[in-house]
């Protein structure tokens, strides 16, 4: 691999906003603010260099991808089939930068979705190179070449790269993803607070961006079509622990997913936590309303 | 929409190069698991043959002890017991909620163990083995 790990010098942290401290610091001759102006200017310098360096090294790089091809519609795509491209390298190219290369450039029928570029729509996970990424998350200097980048697993192919979403998007609706909660708080402007340690715990169960990667890693989800799959339960784990919603809601809530296709479906493979682009801790969630859903059983007894 | 293209079974099976722990963890588990039942079976065939009286019983165990491939085997059941025995152990912290971020390791540990374990029990199982 060419690209380089660019180390982060030790003096390039962000510098505070200069406007406070200005005046004050103007006074001496060779104040602290020229020095690190100065500073500054010459670690600019030293970082332009480096890049450029990198860049000529990068220079006739090219970056071999494998990538799928199908599409019902044209005759000579219906017997899918591995297309190659060889896409100029650039420093911090990630896999949809690629993919962007080789549709603009080479081919404009591949097809794929995308959108935002940073990890935050969730539309362009696919399978590079036998597991499920964000291609927008994933640097091609990470990645052993040739980098095969095939549509998601377990869901069918529409065309090329896209997979067909609807499953999985009613398998997020089934757990009722949003807020029920009656009982509101009197007076007109009043909040619904929530204490700092229950934000805490449902922190990480917020950030799912409905990708669909953990869905298609499941070997569960896989063989039983109905089972919710990772991401439906935690987006059900989201609102059972929170703790703005009353006690009969979370009840309600467990009801649902301690049916047959429900959390007892997980056999914790891990596979979902494993490729989960936004880290969201996937097993424990499901472990943990496994147990809850035990412990509202118990209670009747 | 008018048609899609499903990959079937291949996604599954023909990905074995690239699963991660937890799964193979899964795997060996499974595995393990049937292995033990099979095991249970056999054992209660040998046990059986003492209705034919102690010396028939007798006779069975020594014929079958003398064989190489039954010593091998031995070794083998009791890397499969412990890998169960252990891994069961890891599951039950996964499902009780303790060290999940440890998940990976706990499960190469296991399998260290269960190498160590194997090894260390073949000069009890190999003792006095005729060919
Ligand atoms: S839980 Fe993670 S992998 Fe699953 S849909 Fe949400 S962001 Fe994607
Ligand atoms: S393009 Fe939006 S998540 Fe990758």
């Amino acid at each position: 691999m060419s690209t380089q790990e660019q180390k982060p010098e030790p003096d390039t942290e962000p510098e505070e906003p200069e406007s406070q401290e200005a005046p004050v610091e103007q006074r001496a001759p060779a104040s602290p603010q020229q020095r690190r102006m100065q500073r500054k200017a010459s670690n600019l310098a030293e970082r332009e260099r480096q890049a450029a360096e990198d860049e000529a090294k990068l220079e006739g790089d090219t970056v071999h991808l494998k990538v799928f091809r199908f599409d019902p519609e044209v005759a000579n795509k219906q017997e899918p089939r591995f297309d190659d491209f060889h896409v100029p390298l650039e420093r911090g190219m990630t896999v949809l930068d690629a993919l962007i290369y080789a549709r603009d450039e080479y081919d404009s029928s591949l097809t794929f979705r995308h959108s935002c570029r940073q990890a935050i729509c969730g539309s362009d996970a696919f399978f590079v190179n036998g597991s499920q990424r964000l291609g927008c998350k994933t640097q091609l200097s990470e990645l052993d070449q040739p980098v095969r980048v095939e549509p998601l697993p377990h869901q069918e192919v529409v065309k090329d790269l896209v997979v067909d979403m609807e499953h999985f998007y009613d398998q997020m609706h089934s757990v009722e993803p949003y807020m029920q909660q009656e009982d509101l708080p009197e007076g007109d402007l009043a909040e619904m607070r929530q204490s700092r340690e229950n934000r805490e715990k449902i922190k990480m169960s917020t950030r799912c961006i409905w990708c669909g990667a953990c869905m298609s890693s499941c070997n569960i989800a896989a063989g039983d079509n109905q089972y919710l799959g990772p991401a439906a339960i935690n987006k059900a784990y989201r609102f059972a622990m929170d703790e703005r919603e009353d006690e009969e809601i979370k009840e309600h809530r467990l009801r649902i997913i301690e049916q047959e296709h429900g959390v007892w479906r997980c056999q914790t493979q891990f596979s979902c936590t494993e490729v989960c682009p936004k880290d969201i801790p996937l097993t424990e969630h499901i472990q943990e309303l496994k147990r809850e859903a035990v412990k509202k059983n118990l209670k009747f007894w | 929409m008018s048609q899609s293209y499903n990959r079937g079974l291949i996604e599954d099976f023909g990905r074995w190069k690239e699963f991660s722990a937890g799964m193979w963890a899964w795997i060996f588990h499974k595995f393990t698991g049937w292995v033990l039942i099979g095991y249970l079976f056999t054992h209660i065939a040998v046990l059986s043959s003492a209705l034919a009286g102690p010396e028939a019983y007798t006779e069975t165990l020594q014929g079958l002890e003398a064989l190489f491939v039954v010593r091998l085997l031995e070794v083998g059941l009791l890397a499969v017991a412990v890998f169960h025995i252990l891994n069961g152990i890891r599951l039950l912290m996964v499902d009780l909620g303790i060290g999940l971020d440890a998940q990976d390791k706990s499960f190469y540990l296991s399998l260290l163990i269960t190498g160590a374990i194997a090894v260390a029990s073949v000069p009890t199982f190999m003792t006095d083995v005729g060919f």
